[in-house]
């Protein structure tokens, strides 16, 4: 019985696990191992999943720490926030119109180069469009941390997105 | 130092995580500072550009072919055929009705979005030092000076006889996309108007009455392909007059 609605919750969101998967392991067939593990291991668990909680929070609480304790997880274990206290407080500019303007391959470069950490809480809040106690479940950190990660995660994407633009400019 | 303080907030701001009453303090402190106003006008850019950009990967027909039976060939073990015929009408129900309701609240979180990004781009505006680059009250100057700047034009209406006045108008991007923003006034309220392209699928889920927002009122229509919003913090009454005249212009 639990199984039809482990399917009826789960599939709906193999499209969402396979680019977050992607985006953490940034490799194809790493990804795909990543998403079948993680569903193996959230069937084999679902008898633990409390129904009228979060079951999105709860599949991608186990894809992220299966990630974590994966070979490509495991090299970014010590890989903290990075300091961006150094990076120049936000003031409006010329560079500020810049951002507005960065298409979506810059924006994907400067993804790809932030620390994990800054990546996958930008990618849990902008992307899968989940509230900061959402992505306090998944990342099984208080709210006050989430608040606090996102302000840092933005203020490195920006300075990334800054030298990204104004690097395609020069190149081309 | 006051911005200091509002700047640390401004991200909980545009993801709509604040408190209502720091929401209130933050938003009344916004219209009336330019360099906070621009910043928060940038984070919402920059959350979109991420939205957009992030959906990148997906996976091969044979990978979710693969993960659908996995689940799918281990639910049929051990359920019951006759648990089945009576429980999934019942499931189909729910999932149909989940499923609308996720899809209402997605389509509505999308067009909260699209309202705040416009409030933001009508303060981002007014608090510039050079809002508008065609500065004319003449619509004969403003309609041709877009002219090669967007992929698209528009007509605006005869104003005499209306309190309303044309202020001029600049190329503004919303959501990523270039359109027209005029600027009107009544009464020393001005009000910004967007134009830009429609997308067709987008129209039924918007509301065609007046509207209220993050102390704004708004209102929007699609014709000729194009979709209009006006927004502005004067009464909804002006918002309406304004939107009749554009319009019947249009």
């Amino acid at each position: 019985m639990p199984d039809a609605r482990f399917e009826e919750l789960s599939l709906p969101l193999f499209d969402q696990l396979y680019n977050f998967a992607h985006w953490l392991t940034q490799d194809r067939s790493e990804a795909e191992d990543l998403v079948q593990e993680t569903y193996a291991k959230a069937l084999r668990g679902f008898a633990g999943f409390q129904a009228g909680t979060n079951f999105r929070a709860w599949i991608f609480r186990i894809l992220r720490n299966t990630f974590l304790t994966s070979r490509t997880g495991l090299k970014f274990a010590g890989q903290e926030d990075v300091e961006v206290d150094s990076i120049a407080s936000v003031d409006p500019s010329p560079e500020a119109t810049l951002i507005g303007k960065a298409d979506r391959k810059v924006v994907r470069e400067a993804l790809q180069e932030l620390p994990v950490s800054f990546r996958e809480i930008l990618l849990l809040c902008d992307v899968e469009d989940m509230a900061y106690d959402e992505i306090a479940q998944v990342l099984a950190i208080p709210i006050g941390t989430v608040m606090s990660r996102v302000h840092r995660a933005r203020k490195a994407l920006r300075s990334k997105l800054i030298e990204g633009v104004k690097g395609g400019s020069h190149g081309v | 130092m006051a911005c200091e303080s509002f700047s640390e907030k401004l991200d909980a701001y545009v993801d709509g995580e604040l408190p209502a009453a720091q929401e209130k303090e933050l938003a009344t402190h916004l219209r009336g500072c330019a360099p906070c106003a621009a910043d928060a006008l940038e984070r919402v850019q920059m959350k979109q550009s991420v939205a957009d950009a992030g959906k990148y990967y997906e996976p091969s027909a044979e990978f979710r072919k693969k993960i659908e039976g996995s689940v799918r060939t281990r639910s049929k073990h051990g359920s019951f055929w006759g648990w089945q015929v009576v429980a999934l009408p019942a499931a189909l129900v729910l999932i149909i009705s989940l499923s609308m309701g996720f899809l209402v609240s997605r389509e509505k979180a999308k067009r909260d979005r699209v309202y705040s990004e416009l409030a933001d781009l009508h303060v981002a505006t007014l608090a510039s030092a050079t809002p508008v680059d065609v500065v004319s009250t003449d619509r004969h100057t403003v309609k041709p000076w877009f002219e090669g700047k967007l992929p698209f034009t528009f007509n605006l209406p005869e104003l005499a006889g209306s309190d309303f006045s044309l202020v001029g108008g600049r190329v503004t991007y919303l959501q990523q996309t270039p359109g027209a923003q005029l600027i009107y006034r009544i009464r020393k309220h001005e009000i910004s108007v967007f134009i830009v392209q429609d997308r067709g699928a987008d129209a039924a889920s918007w509301a065609s009455d007046p509207l209220s927002l993050l102390s704004f009122t708004f209102e929007t229509w699609s014709k000729n392909g194009l979709r209009y919003f006006v927004v502005g913090d004067t009464s909804a009454a002006d918002i309406d007059a304004l939107s009749r005249l554009l319009r019947d212009a249009g």
